[in-house]
């Protein structure tokens, strides 16, 4: 089993792993935007720059206070998450009763603000971040070498995502969120705090956004255009899934990443592209996404 | 008469622009079933909504229990005891029947168990697995009225409870309200059916244009036949 369709078995294994490694990536993203839109109504595109802020946290945690990754791993989404909390009570909480577009202005605009004081603190040419020494080397499969690291990326990823979907389908806070995505007003009118359900939600979905950046640290270089590269197709991602849908994100996630590998080994010139034609048909054929309730 | 449980003095109520309460005054005794009956477009379920705080802006006096409401928000105001069971009736369709049961926490001690709610409506432990929505009007109504006597909430706001439904369903709505009496619920209806009304309430209010113009007593609500048909009748 050396050739699979006339390609080298490691180059497509290969090519399938950093698809599910990206995938991981796409999923815990699109995953945090959905619940904030869900919630809030707002399409957070200072969703890039918060993961790029979580990526950063890991690295300055290291740098500054020597603390390592397992407690970036923990800390950098207390801490991202916190000044998300910060940003929804001061500034987003203000647009929940206008047009949508308004909080895309404004989380466009603060995303754009967080990379440049990003770039003109630490320059745009990336800080390295070492893999955890208990994560470094790598598994012989037999068919191809497997990084631990990147088995541990989409392990992790994959629990974190299942782990919110618990949370909003079998948890009572979860089942607040569900019904106050259906009807805010009535969940408040029964006693519950809604604006600060909304408040946490927001942070929650930021803290999920750094988890991915401390993720990814170690694997793109920390550099303050890290998110913006990835958030565009993270956005594809959630139109393709449906907007607000959890598991639509999930596993939309996930597919495009392996459909962009395999077209990376099947017809390199389109892997770029390939996420963006789907979104394209997708949305003939289905407006309201994959998995979206019209 | 001592201080009423709820006293609604003045209030007057605001969509966006359009001035929809023009000082509504009504006062509810512990214990009492009260309608407010009109016409569409009248005011009842904008007065239940601007009890509630879900009205863009309200002035007035709205005192319940001793404690004025018209500056809080509505999970405060739902705090302070009080259920609100809307017209659309607000069953999540992404929660199952159980859910949408258990969704409003628990205000005061003394609400209804699980296993009392479901002796009042046996439909809804039949279905408690189903999404809220797949069930039938009826059961519906039901969920909605069921879910807000497990919170201990001792005044009950429900706008109208009877509409849409077959005679037989509004009939156990009937008897659930007079049940809901014995047990010490007050309850605020808002109804269209007075036939419904006069067989369950205490005293019914009048209202038309944003207004409450009269208090009828069920007793005498025979002999106020004429003058009610004046304000109902289209």
């Amino acid at each position: 089993m050396d050739e699979i369709f006339g390609i080298p078995a490691p180059l497509l294994f290969g090519q399938l792993l950093l698809g599910l490694i990206n995938g991981a990536f796409y999923a815990l993203l699109s995953l945090g935007l959905a619940v904030i839109f869900g919630m809030l109504n707002v399409i957070n595109f200072a969703h890039g720059a918060q993961f790029m802020m979580g990526a950063f946290a890991a690295w300055m945690l290291l740098e500054y206070a020597g603390l390592n990754y397992w407690w970036a791993l923990l800390l950098a989404p207390l801490l991202v998450g916190a000044f998300g909390v910060i940003l929804e009570r001061t500034m987003i909480a203000r647009l929940y009763k206008l047009d949508h577009l308004y909080g895309l202005l404004l989380t466009f605009g603060l995303g754009l603000i967080i990379e440049g004081v990003f770039r003109n603190q630490y320059g745009s040419s990336g800080l390295p971040y070492r893999i955890p020494p208990q994560l470094s080397g790598a598994w012989d499969l037999g068919f191809m070498f497997m990084p631990v690291y990147r088995g541990w990326v989409v392990a992790v990823a994959a629990v974190m995502c299942l782990a919110t979907w618990l949370v909003i389908e079998k948890t009572k806070i979860g089942s607040y969120l569900r019904a106050s995505t259906e009807n805010a007003a009535l969940v408040q009118a029964f006693g519950i705090n809604v604006p600060r359900l909304m408040t946490l939600t927001y942070g929650a979905g930021v803290a999920l956004a750094a988890f991915a950046g401390v993720l990814a640290a170690p694997i793109y270089s920390v550099n303050p255009q890290m998110g913006s590269n990835l958030i565009i197709i993270v956005f594809a991602v959630v139109v393709i899934g449906g907007m607000g849908s959890i598991l639509g994100s999930v596993i939309t996630g996930f597919g495009l990443g392996i459909i962009e590998g395999l077209t990376k080994v099947f017809y390199p010139e389109a892997s770029s592209t390939v996420i963006f034609v789907v979104m394209a048909i997708v949305l003939l054929a289905r407006p309201a996404g994959l998995f979206g309730r019209a | 008469m001592s201080e009423p449980m709820l006293k609604v003095k003045g209030l007057e109520a605001w969509y966006g622009e359009s001035h929809v309460l023009h000082g509504v005054d009504i006062e509810i005794a512990e214990g009492e079933v009260v309608t407010l009956l009109g016409r569409n477009g009248a005011g009842k379920t904008s007065t239940l909504r601007a009890i509630m705080g879900l009205i863009g802006r309200r002035t007035g006096s709205i005192r319940f229990e001793g404690t004025e409401l018209i500056d809080l928000r509505p999970d405060l105001i739902a705090r302070t005891g009080i259920g609100y069971c809307p017209e659309e009736r607000g069953i999540f369709a992404s929660l199952d029947v159980t859910e949408n049961l258990m969704l409003p926490p628990t205000l005061r001690p003394g609400g209804l168990s699980i296993a009392e709610i479901h002796t009042l409506f046996p439909n809804l432990k039949e279905r408690a697995r189903s999404p809220g929505t797949k069930l039938s009007g009826g059961e519906q109504q039901m969920l909605a009225i069921g879910r807000i006597l497990r919170t201990g909430a001792k005044l009950l706001l429900l706008d109208e409870p009877s509409e849409g439904l077959a005679p037989v369903i509004v009939q156990q709505i009937g008897r659930t309200i007079r049940e809901l009496k014995t047990r010490g619920f007050t309850v605020l209806l808002v109804e269209q059916n007075f036939r419904f009304a006069q067989t369950v309430a205490d005293r019914h209010y009048v209202m038309e244009h944003g207004r409450v113009m009269d208090m009828v007593p069920n007793a005498e609500l025979g002999a106020s036949l004429d003058r009610l048909n004046e304000y109902l009748s289209v």
